[in-house]
């Protein structure tokens, strides 16, 4: 007999722009999620392929096979990759009480959130230059998400970037992920 | 007959139908006229001419079917379609 | 052993355990993941198959016909405007009898040009010869794939297949996979044997040309054929049950079915959604279940008829539209045939083309249409656009 009830589901919503990663970005954590022991469902919003057009990614985390195949709607989190975005785009839309907003922001500024949400600002571009030497900052973002939510264990991520990239870069990222997560983790 | 699957079949050859029994008209070639061009030859659509070894064409009458454009192309008009009679 | 990764790659990895000895395929959005994936395999030499590389999709199946013909397990993969570029010899493969199997990533046929997902593109090959198989999710989509290929080879049926499942919503979408081995694989998908061969020591010709006089029971034949498939997707998919534990002997499937006011019949990812609706709608007291279509060609009219005997209404959840057409949909007909002279309304709600977003509320909203008895429609009309 299937258990109908007390499916517990959480959904992540990335925003980004094309070329940004953002789509590498939701599947790595998903596979960091599935490596940490939970059900989970990476997709895109399919065919914008743009450079530098917004783009969205998803991912589900659950403790049971996942049957829904809907975009996200009502995230439990969101991960805003270039806060540019922000007067374009409606990235706090459905953002449910209680989640958490990551934002990769210069400046520190006081962005209008929704009612008991709590706001994460990060100069994830910073990091990506220092330590990658390229304004990519998903992998960053990915170290600031484990740190914040505790859906994926740092381990598992660090795992998931050494399987998707080779070598020296995967270290890189690696790298660029800790100092985010260190940074969100002591600034809690 | 049982149909073959996906109507497979041993392959014939053309050869087995003696298509000369088609024809109502045959062509008649005179040596006398030929310039030997060897047009005939190339343009037969049965490919039923073939030539000696004086290069004149000789046309194979089992599978000639009488279609007459041998003597329509024949620059020398060298080949008449008489009525055959069988 | 469990992993997790993209559909696309799930059915590629699927592939290369069924050992094709041919591939064949043109690139095509959503289903370059796949055929990128296995000309590296081939490359990198884990796949002992010759890919043949071509400039069309018509070029890639016609390839795919001669290497089946030659006495070659064959795989090819394609959508939307590849598929029907391939419609001519999509009933050659069929009218020879020849076991090829092909995975369709559902996308939209233009005009208008979309990139994204409906069934438009399988459905309209519906009368080729071809079974159709639909996929609701990453694990179903490869392991319907070992499924085709048992079917198609059998020397009962020899037709060939497709293996249908939604692009992007299934094939790049990350989701964890169950991976068989390649000893159970082995075990299930014995090397193909032909019964016709082209070969140049006993040639024999193919597909000759038929008179009046045989026509028809060439065609009678492929439908005889059909009826033969529809028996052995329910043994060879208990059998793959047995091998690798996950039973495919349903050609349909019944969700919560059992005390339903209404049913939904769907296709395809689309399924997984409409659970997780009927899980909601359940929960405030609304009876509603799911009848699934595993498989469209062979048509399981007794098993619907049968599943759905008991409910009140049926809402048949389109992601075709057969144009011009009373029901919009072109699913919906047949189910209304099959539940024909039992007083059960069928309707049905074309939905989700072009890559339209379904939700769980569209699920609870056709149901109150049903209810109310509007249906054969397309739902979810923007009505400022119209």
């Amino acid at each position: 007999m299937l258990n109908y009830v007390g499916i517990l589901l959480k959904e992540l919503r990335i925003h980004g722009r094309g070329g940004q990663g953002s789509v590498t970005a939701a599947e790595l954590i998903a596979v960091a999620a599935f490596e940490s022991g939970a059900f989970s469902q990476a997709f895109p919003a399919f065919g914008v392929e743009r450079r530098g057009a917004p783009v969205q990614a998803f991912v589900r985390f659950s403790d049971q096979k996942i049957r829904l195949r809907s975009q996200i709607y009502e995230p439990d989190y969101i991960i805003v990759q270039d806060s540019t975005l922000i007067k374009d785009v409606p990235v706090f839309s459905g953002l449910k009480k209680g989640g958490i907003a990551i934002i990769n922001t210069e400046k520190a500024e006081d962005y209008q959130v929704p009612e008991g949400v709590r706001l994460i600002t990060l100069d994830a571009t910073k990091i990506a230059l220092d330590v990658l030497g390229l304004p990519i900052a998903n992998t960053a973002l990915m170290g600031a998400f484990a740190a914040a939510t505790g859906e994926i264990e740092f381990s598992a991520l660090e795992s998931a970037l050494r399987d998707r990239f080779p070598g020296p870069l995967a270290e890189k990222n690696i790298l660029a992920a800790r100092r985010a997560f260190d940074m969100v983790r002591e600034g809690v | 007959m049982a149909l073959n699957i996906g109507c497979a079949a041993k392959p014939g050859r053309a050869r087995d139908n003696r298509t000369g029994s088609w024809r109502v008209f045959i062509p008649r070639f005179s040596r006398e006229k030929c310039s030997k061009c060897g047009l005939c030859i190339l343009i037969c659509p049965e490919g039923c001419i073939s030539e000696d070894e004086e290069g004149m064409p000789v046309p194979d009458y089992d599978y000639c079917k009488g279609c007459g454009v041998c003597a329509d192309e024949c620059p020398a008009d060298a080949i008449e379609m008489e009525l055959e009679e069988k | 052993m469990r992993k997790i990764m993209e559909g696309s790659h799930a059915v590629a990895e699927a592939v290369r355990l069924i050992r094709p000895g041919v591939i064949s395929a043109y690139p095509i959005t959503p289903q370059t993941h796949i055929v990128e994936r296995l000309a590296e395999m081939v490359a990198d030499g884990d796949l002992d198959a010759d890919y043949i590389t071509v400039e069309s999709e018509f070029s890639a199946l016609s390839a795919c016909l001669g290497a089946s013909a030659a006495g070659s397990r064959v795989y090819s993969a394609t959508t939307s405007q590849g598929l029907a570029f391939m419609f001519e010899v999509l009933f050659n493969v069929a009218g020879m009898r020849q076991p090829v199997v092909m995975s369709i990533v559902n996308r939209a046929l233009g005009a208008p040009l979309s990139i994204w997902n409906d069934h438009q593109d399988s459905v309209s090959c519906r009368d080729s010869g071809w079974f159709q198989l639909y996929a609701e999710d990453a694990q179903e989509s490869m392991d319907l794939h070992f499924l085709a290929y048992r079917v198609a080879e059998d020397h009962d049926v020899l037709l060939p297949g497709f293996v249908c499942f939604d692009g992007f919503i299934l094939s790049h979408t990350y989701e964890p996979v169950d991976m068989p081995t390649q000893e159970e694989i082995d075990a299930y998908l014995p090397p193909f044997v032909p019964v016709n061969v082209l070969d140049a020591k006993n040639p024999i010709s193919m597909g000759m040309y038929a008179t009046p006089d045989y026509y028809t029971e060439f065609r009678y034949d492929i439908d005889r054929a059909m009826d033969r498939a529809k028996d052995l997707l329910v043994t060879a998919g208990r059998e793959l049950g047995e091998s690798i534990g996950r039973d495919y002997s349903g050609l349909v499937e019944e969700y919560r079915l059992e005390d339903a006011d209404t049913a939904f019949v769907a296709m395809g990812s689309l399924c997984g959604t409409v659970k997780d609706a009927i899980d909601e709608m359940r929960d405030s007291g609304i009876k509603a279940g799911l009848l699934k279509i595993r498989s469209y060609r062979p048509f399981p009219r007794a098993e619907i008829a049968k599943a759905l005997s008991g409910v009140s209404r049926v809402a048949v959840l389109e992601k075709n539209v057969s144009l011009g057409s009373a029901m919009k949909g072109a699913v919906g007909p047949e189910v209304k045939d099959a539940l024909w002279g039992s007083g059960i309304d069928v309707f049905s709600y074309v939905l989700g083309l072009g890559g339209r977003d379904v939700r769980k509320k569209d699920i609870a909203a056709i149901n109150a249409l049903s209810i109310a008895g509007k249906g054969d429609m397309f739902y979810g009309l923007r009505e400022e656009l119209i």
